[in-house]
């Protein structure tokens, strides 16, 4: 055999390497493959986290674009990302439904209180039954809802400025144009 | 305790440091070796005090111990606060290191039987791996680190999926095996750096592939089990990352297996050999090392700490591109010439390794491309099950024929009319008899019918070539016994696969209380859910009645909510049998008290992790075969080439 053919085994070698390195440099990895893109939101009966005797199903959160958190006050990147929502909400005419996911309900309207409360909904999936119907992984996971309620982009780990930037602002402003105001539509 | 644990683990590494020093640079050295051995024993007593005091903290409840408040809680059941330790990434990195000191221990305790050259250098290999696995551990993840002055008053549990009986014994078997390849990865550079590659080498590989492949055989057993009652989906292989990480190895070993046991018998295929043992315990690091042992589970993970993914791949780099170098730089003298024809034991042990090769390349490229292309493009792709099952079917069939000859193939050469007598003797019983089992099941699909031809065949052909060996010659070696039923173990495997994953019966039905539903010939009755308490769970017990035929019995699944993490948990209620399982999971509670109702009449299951187990047993049975403790005497004999002739093959 040809000397040279054995050093193929460490040529290969070095190619998983390399794409390992790149792999794992570009960091993005939070945005999976969900089963959910293009599917109706699940229908669900959950209780709203300010008015606990009122059961709030899927047609209170269709009818108009929609951004769906999954959060949680034990998850540290949730308050990182609390911000971001309420800059959202003052830059987009789009409703921010909340899903206090296997929470205390008591601790998340006094977090609520302290951090302030973005959301136009909060529903309370205390057992995460909810969420395991949304497949989520953990929180922060964020839906964004076209106006029949079909899921069109899901987000695993917290939206930020590049993910409001690439992802959900240019599907909102498909869906209808004028949802997004002030600087934000200035610079689409 | 934890900073005794702590130290203990920093002397064990310095103890490794200073034995692959000497094991280096005294290699010739017959006193030397005797020091070299007793370092080795000190690295691992010193390495198990430190595992011993991570199990006390944990049984302890020292919830200073950041580990152990992450992962236990007071009110765990004591044997999962054992299991506990290797819960989490830190901890199982703490066994891993044991086991490690473990396999070395065992070669010192066979040290009679190698020659001081071979024997210093395996140590040190050994010694200078477990010196990287203690530094990452002391360094980049210690598993004793404090959470003072924020001592929590309780932990957070353990992962409820973790909280399982598969889960006590399935990781430290899988382990065990990983970490055992590293003892033929040692042999392999040992050779390299002596050049010294020949069957009596091979002789002193085999017995370590062989334990290490078993354990290997059996912690994925175990892992699949798991996965089928406790993951509540009725599967047992899902081609997920951590499965194929513990897969890949696993085709590696196997292959491994037979090419040294051509290495030993015909002093051939030793460059391949070498590149096999290696390979082995690369794929096992990158493997075990990255994806089963939870560093890496996401990029967050990696973010939060690069220096643990930086170290890990440095360390790849440095292990698994150095033997590489050194191989190809040294092994190119290993090519040999010998012939054989087609009908020969060589000739199907390479198709043997040609097939377990493509087996590996498609479960690599099925793990490793998506993460590729996302480097590439920065999109996403996934490739599931329908992937692996396209390439997986007609591989392993391919390999089955193959094993369905080897009673009847010689080394060398195989006179022709032997194998058409063979083919038409064992041949003929193996349609009939499969062609009855085919009748009884029914199957739709042609493959599955070769299937359970070709698993039939080899039953026949090695139960046949066994009787007749017996009869004329009375016990046979341990080593023909042990491939023998390896052999049928893979076949029973095969017919397991096949059986199940075409003719199981699936359905997901909404129940209500005293409502009752069909699943094939059974009927099933829904007799509603009571509460039940468990040590640290709540569940809601659904009680089905199950009629098949004359016969009744009772499923109790669960669905389990933990008191400490408030998760949820499916525990589904499995009949099992030889011939079939019945299997019961709840879904979701539904309105008026109806449940979503999984069942699964599930035949010949149990026969996949059977084989398993056989083919594991066989491993095990071959390495007490009377050859191996032969080797003492001939230790120190000078190196030869010629193959040691033995009267009957394996």
């Amino acid at each position: 055999m040809n000397k040279a053919s054995f050093y193929i085994p460490l040529a290969v070698f070095a190619l998983i390497i390399v794409s390992f390195v790149l792999g794992f440099g570009l960091g993005n990895r939070s945005e999976l493959p969900s089963a959910l893109i293009d599917k109706p939101f699940p229908e669900f009966s959950a209780p709203d986290l300010f008015r606990p005797d009122q059961v709030l199903s899927r047609e209170q959160i269709v009818g108009r674009p929609a951004l769906v958190n999954v959060w949680a006050t034990w998850c540290p990147t949730c308050a990182a990302e609390h911000e971001m929502l309420i800059k959202i909400t003052e830059r987009a005419d789009v409703r921010l439904i909340g899903i206090n996911y296997k929470d205390d309900p008591d601790k998340a309207i006094a977090w609520l209180g302290q951090f302030g409360n973005p959301y136009d909904l909060v529903l309370v999936d205390d057992q995460g039954l909810l969420g395991v119907e949304l497949g989520v992984y953990g929180a922060p996971e964020t839906f964004l809802l076209d106006p029949s309620g079909a899921i069109v982009y899901k987000r695993v780990g917290d939206v930020n400025e590049r993910i409001w930037q690439q992802e959900i602002k240019p599907r909102l402003i498909a869906m209808s144009p004028d949802v997004v105001h002030g600087i934000d539509a200035a610079s689409r | 305790m934890a900073e005794f644990g702590h130290f203990s683990l920093t002397l064990a590494g310095v103890m490794a440091l200073a034995t692959a020093i000497l094991g280096f640079s005294r290699s010739d050295d017959e006193h030397w070796a005797a020091h070299i051995g007793s370092l080795a024993l000190g690295t691992f007593v010193f390495a198990s005090i430190s595992f011993a005091a991570l199990v006390w903290s944990f049984i302890q409840d020292d919830f200073s111990i950041a580990y152990v408040a992450n992962h236990s809680n007071s009110l765990l059941p004591w044997y999962y606060k054992i299991s506990a330790t290797w819960g989490g990434h830190e901890g199982s990195f703490v066994l891993w290191i044991l086991f490690l000191c473990a396999w070395t221990l065992l070669v010192v305790f066979r040290r009679q039987n190698y020659p001081v050259q071979i024997y210093t250098r395996v140590i040190a290999t050994l010694a200078i791996l477990n010196v990287g696995f203690i530094s990452f551990s002391l360094f980049t993840s210690d598993p004793f680190e404090r959470l003072i002055p924020m001592t929590p008053a309780d932990g957070a549990d353990l992962n409820p999926l973790l909280q399982d009986f598969g889960l006590i014994v399935h990781p430290p078997m899988l382990y065990a095996g990983y970490v055992g390849l590293a003892v033929p990865f040692a042999f392999a550079i040992a050779a390299l750096l002596e050049n010294r590659v020949d069957a009596l080498w091979a002789r002193w590989v085999r017995p370590w592939v062989n334990g290490c492949w078993a354990c290997l055989t059996v912690g994925i057993t175990l892992g699949s089990w798991w996965a089928y009652y406790e993951l509540g989906w009725g599967g047992w292989w899902f081609w997920d990352p951590s499965e194929n990480a513990s897969f890949m190895p696993w085709l590696a070993a196997t292959a491994l297996l037979h090419s040294v046991a051509v290495t030993e018998k015909r002093g051939t295929f030793k460059s391949w050999t070498l590149l096999l043992a290696i390979a082995g315990f690369s794929l096992s690091l990158l493997g075990g090392f990255i994806i089963r042992s939870g560093v890496l589970t996401s990029v967050h993970a990696f973010a939060v700490d690069p220096e643990r993914g930086l170290y890990i791949l440095i360390f790849l780099g440095v292990v698994v591109g150095g033997s590489l170098l050194l191989y190809a730089q040294r092994a190119g003298a290993y090519s040999s010439q010998v012939s054989y024809s087609f009908l020969s034991r060589e000739f199907f042990m390479m198709i043997n390794n040609a097939v377990l090769m493509l087996s590996l390349a498609v479960v690599m490229w099925g793990t490793l491309s998506p993460m590729g292309y996302e480097a590439l493009t920065d999109g996403k792709i996934s490739l599931g099950p329908p992937f692996f099952n396209r390439f997986f079917v007609p591989l392993m069939l391919v390999l089955g024929i193959a094993i369905t000859l080897v009673p009847v193939l010689n080394w060398k050469r195989t006179r022709n009319d032997r194998v058409l007598s063979f083919l038409r003797r064992e041949g003929v019983v193996a349609l009939v008899v499969s062609g009855f089992v085919a009748f009884l099941v029914q199957p739709d699909l042609f493959a599955v019918v070769v299937g359970i031809l070709v698993a039939v065949w080899i039953i026949v052909t090695h139960a046949f070539d066994l009787f007749m060996r017996v009869r004329k010659s009375g016990a046979q070696p341990l080593a023909y016994l042990g491939m023998t039923i390896a052999h049928m173990g893979f076949a029973c495997s095969i017919l397991g696969v096949a059986i199940t994953s075409t003719q199981s019966v699936e359905k997901d039905v909404r129940m209500a209380p005293q409502e009752q539903t069909t699943l094939g010939e059974m009927t099933i009755h829904f007799n509603g859910v009571t509460q039940v308490q468990g040590p640290n769970y709540v569940a809601q017990q659904g009680i089905f009645v199950v009629r098949d035929g004359d016969n009744t019995f009772e499923l109790r699944p669960e669905k389990r909510r933990y008191l400490a993490g408030g998760a949820i948990m499916t525990e589904a209620g499995i009949n099992p049998g030889l011939l079939a399982d019945t299997y019961i999971s709840l879904g979701e509670p539904l309105q008026d008290g109806a449940w979503a109702v999984r069942m699964h009449h599930k035949p010949m299951v149990r026969w996949v992790w059977l084989g398993a187990l056989l083919m594991a047993f066989g491993g095990l049975l071959a390495i007490f075969d009377v050859r191996y403790r032969r080797l003492r005497a001939r230790a120190n004999t000078t190196s030869s080439d010629a193959p040691i002739s033995e009267p009957v093959g394996a």
